[in-house]
């Protein structure tokens, strides 16, 4: 035992109370599901947490109805004033219900606490706090005197960030004047459910949020559906794929945010302490299941040693293991299937020859681990340095000039982020304007505000989801 | 009590062996070579390390490391050889009422002061820490503060907390600065030279890395944040900062510098923060009394109390801590 070795302090599971089993939420009630069910697991532990309800076709066409019936009675009818305070009134109970969301979040997703508890939860409340104010100023947001609402939305959403997604879709869904239909991701509903009690508390109107649960026919279906007007997705850019051709030939509006190979792009006169921290948030945040994640490091071929050394260094100082201990850093991938394809694709890139290289890191015995891992000697050939791995996963490519550094970044299919790292602000602007990539920030990575919109370029997909921008998603215009 | 201090003085490594401080142009370049630093990032990352959650054995095994990491200070004008050797008292053993509680590190006191300090504190292991150098402005001439400093030295401090001239770093004259040092630790003989940079006053991080580095290089066997007469004194960002030069500096020369953050810590919670940073930022070489120090006064009753409150399960109160 060390010096100061830091002791177990687990963040107590006793303020939440998970239920045996769940129903779907639909039309302002918990129904139960036609099409069976299915588990969540935690998976830390691979401890099954609940059973629940597998949504049929006939529990969706039941669910965009009641969506349908309260968008015509309620919802589109209500002054925004009058929305507003609903959606400010559920901001507040995720405020105070803030640490039971965290923790269920961190017991059903696998990431750390610390996390949930400062960065998913406030973004949540945040972002019901921004679409709240939206709500009765929407002739004010440049889309003409009285923009319309679209009608039923029918939204899918990921695991990686299953409340903050949720947040992400419905507030400005609800602000604009629109019903949702959300259908969370099948390993992660757990939130999603707890949210639907929260409207139950916020006393919002019956079928303005409906919530079913299931897994990819689920989602096919209520996408599908001809009775929504909107379809939100946020997941793969092979699931996008399939959510346009279906959508392709109606006039339902779609929005997709979908997958990235992020460039984090590191100048020789960068901060090189703040540079390595902020590598380390654009890999190893949230186990590295961040769409927008830094997935590759382009670094100056100059200060290539002494980064590396740097980052070595502090990759040894992360600390894996319970999600719940307040000390972790580095929690449980979410599913064996993403395990899986994590240790696939790095499997691949030892094979084609990178160098692999993580910390001395014990992995739990049970549950789904994957020690925070950095290939150097990667080519642009390599497929780690190509397709999006989802997992704590960092390949290393080196640069000799700027514009060398913005072909490497700008050579992916995907678009959706990157970072720039240099003291220097003219060439902070100048890389700005030639990265293509929705998110380009500067001096830091993962920084998310409700106030800034957030979107991709080419197979990252379309439309932007925050601030002013994310209104147009949901509105007639 | 003298081998430890002569482990920790490493006699023979050279402070400056690359030459970066050879001529005011070469150590200008150096100084202006460093890295930036990104002022929103350094913050949140001290910030984040101030979230880490230190319970139970943890908590108590920090609380007596801070203990004996405490320079024990008083540094008033109105300082008189009883309130020093009460204090002295208190660094021998802080809590009466449990023989286990370990002594502090070191008193700090002005020079005139080290000799009733070292007579009270001879066969006990505290050391006698004073400023020297006409602190805390150092606005004196050379001969003045390396008077100061052998006045000191004579009494028998086995510690000198300098105070570099801050008007002379922000007016650029970076080699003055760092000939002041050297000429101050070769008039230290055998005691301790700690480096005050006074970070309230360098203002910006960049100077605060330039010059922890002039300090290291001029032969500092400490870098110490803050005099505790300009606000705001040690915070929790600085101290990863200068933390992250000792690092630095450390891997490429080999030599090993020790970091005191002084001034405005007051509490228990505040003083596992520092630990917890300089655990993940230097590692456990740095836990000790010898390489990382506290310089504080009311903190010491604080962590009193906190270890009491571990002890008993429950929470006295400033009653049951001396006052000095």
């Amino acid at each position: 035992m060390g010096i100061f070795e830091y002791a177990p302090a687990p963040e107590s599971r006793a303020v939440v109370d998970i239920k045996p089993s769940y129903d779907l939420f639909i039309g302002g009630e918990f129904v139960p599901a036609t099409g069976g069910v299915f588990k969540s697991v935690n998976p830390a532990t691979e401890e099954v947490l609940a059973e629940i309800g597998l949504a049929s076709d006939a529990d969706v066409d039941r669910a965009v109805a009641a969506a349908r019936t309260a968008y015509e009675r309620v919802w589109s009818r209500m002054p925004g004033a009058e929305r507003g305070k609903y959606l400010f009134r559920i901001a507040r109970i995720i405020q105070e219900r803030a640490r039971e969301l965290a923790v269920l979040e961190s017991i059903d997703n696998g990431k750390p606490i610390r996390e949930t508890r400062d960065v998913d939860v406030p973004l949540v409340a945040a972002h019901f706090f921004h679409y709240a104010g939206w709500a009765d100023k929407l002739e004010y947001a440049g889309y003409g005197p009285n923009p319309r609402p679209l009608g039923v939305a029918a939204q899918v959403i990921p695991w990686n960030f299953p409340l903050l997604m949720l947040a992400w879709k419905i507030a400005p869904a609800l602000a604009c004047g629109n019903t949702v239909v959300l259908k969370p991701a099948e390993t992660t509903p757990l939130t999603a459910l707890l949210f639907a009690e929260i409207c139950r508390q916020a006393e919002l109107p019956a079928g303005v949020v409906n919530i079913v649960t299931g897994a990819g026919e689920t989602g096919a279906r209520l996408v599908a559906h001809p009775g929504v007007d909107k379809v939100a997705f946020t997941g793969s850019t092979a699931v996008g794929r399939s959510i346009a051709r279906a959508v392709a030939g109606t006039d339902k509006k779609l929005t997709l945010e979908l997958g990235g190979k992020a460039a984090n792009i590191v100048f020789d006169d960068a901060p090189i302490d703040q540079a390595v921290e902020g590598i380390v948030d654009s890999i190893f945040f949230n186990q590295g299941q961040v769409c927008c994640a830094g997935s590759r490091l382009l670094v100056q071929e100059s200060i290539q040693d002494e980064l590396l050394d740097a980052l070595r260094r502090r990759m040894g100082t992360l600390r894996l293991g319970d999600p719940l201990d307040k000390n972790t850093d580095v929690g449980a991938i979410n599913s064996a299937e993403q395990l899986a394809r994590i240790t696939e694709l790095t499997a691949a890139g030892e094979a084609e020859g990178a160098e692999r290289w993580s910390p001395a890191c014990e992995l739990p015995a049970q549950g789904f681990w994957f020690a925070p891992t950095i290939f150097t000697n990667v080519s642009a050939t390599h497929r780690i340095a190509r397709e999006e791995i989802f997992g704590p996963v960092l390949s290393v490519l080196t640069f000799r000039t700027p514009d060398e550094a913005i072909a490497k970044a700008n050579n992916t299919p995907y678009g959706l982020s990157a970072g720039v790292w240099t003291e220097k602000g003219s060439r902070i602007l100048s890389m700005a304007k030639r990265l293509r990539a929705g998110v380009v920030w500067a001096n830091t990575f993962n920084k998310f505000d409700p106030a800034s919109p957030f979107g991709g370029y080419k197979e990252s997909g379309y439309g932007r989801e925050g601030g002013l921008q994310g209104l147009e998603a949901y509105l007639d215009v | 009590m003298t081998s430890s201090i002569q482990a920790a003085t490493q006699p023979h490594s050279d402070p400056d062996p690359s030459g970066a401080a050879a001529t005011e142009a070469t150590l200008r370049r150096f100084l202006l070579g460093l890295p930036g630093v990104d002022k929103v990032g350094l913050e949140a990352r001290a910030a984040r390390l101030g979230t880490r959650s230190i319970k139970t054995t943890a908590k108590a095994a920090g609380i007596d490391l801070a203990i004996r990491m405490i320079d024990l200070t008083t540094l008033e004008g109105a300082d008189t050889p009883g309130k020093v050797r009460s204090l002295c008292a208190k660094a021998r053993r802080p809590d009466p009422s449990d023989p286990a509680c370990p002594s502090t590190a070191a008193v700090c006191v002005y020079p005139d002061m080290v000799a009733v300090a070292k007579e009270q504190l001879v066969g006990s292991g505290v050391r006698v820490a004073s400023v020297a150098t006409a602190f805390p402005s150092g606005r004196a001439s050379l001969e003045v503060k390396l008077a100061d400093t052998a006045y000191a030295v004579a009494a028998g401090a086995d510690e000198i907390d300098m105070v570099i001239d801050r008007g002379a770093f922000l007016s650029g004259r970076l080699s003055e600065v760092f000939e002041e040092i050297r000429a101050v630790k070769a008039a230290c003989g055998s005691a301790h030279l700690k480096v005050i940079l006074e970070t309230g006053e360098l203002a910006a991080y960049d100077n605060v890395r330039r010059a922890s580095w002039l300090a290291m290089l001029a032969g500092a066997d400490f870098i110490k944040t803050s005099t505790g007469k300009v606000s705001p004194a040690a915070t929790l960002p600085v101290t990863l900062l200068m933390l992250e030069a000792v690092r630095d500096y450390t891997a490429q020369t080999g030599r090993k510098v020790g970091m005191k953050p002084a001034g405005g810590i007051r509490t228990s919670k505040d003083a596992l923060k520092y630990l917890v940073t300089v655990n993940e930022t230097l590692g456990e070489g740095w836990l000790d009394p010898d390489w990382f120090r506290f310089g504080a006064s009311s903190l010491l009753n604080d962590l009193l109390l906190q270890r009491q409150k571990l002890a008993s399960g429950r929470y006295s109160g400033p009653n049951y801590v001396t006052v000095d």
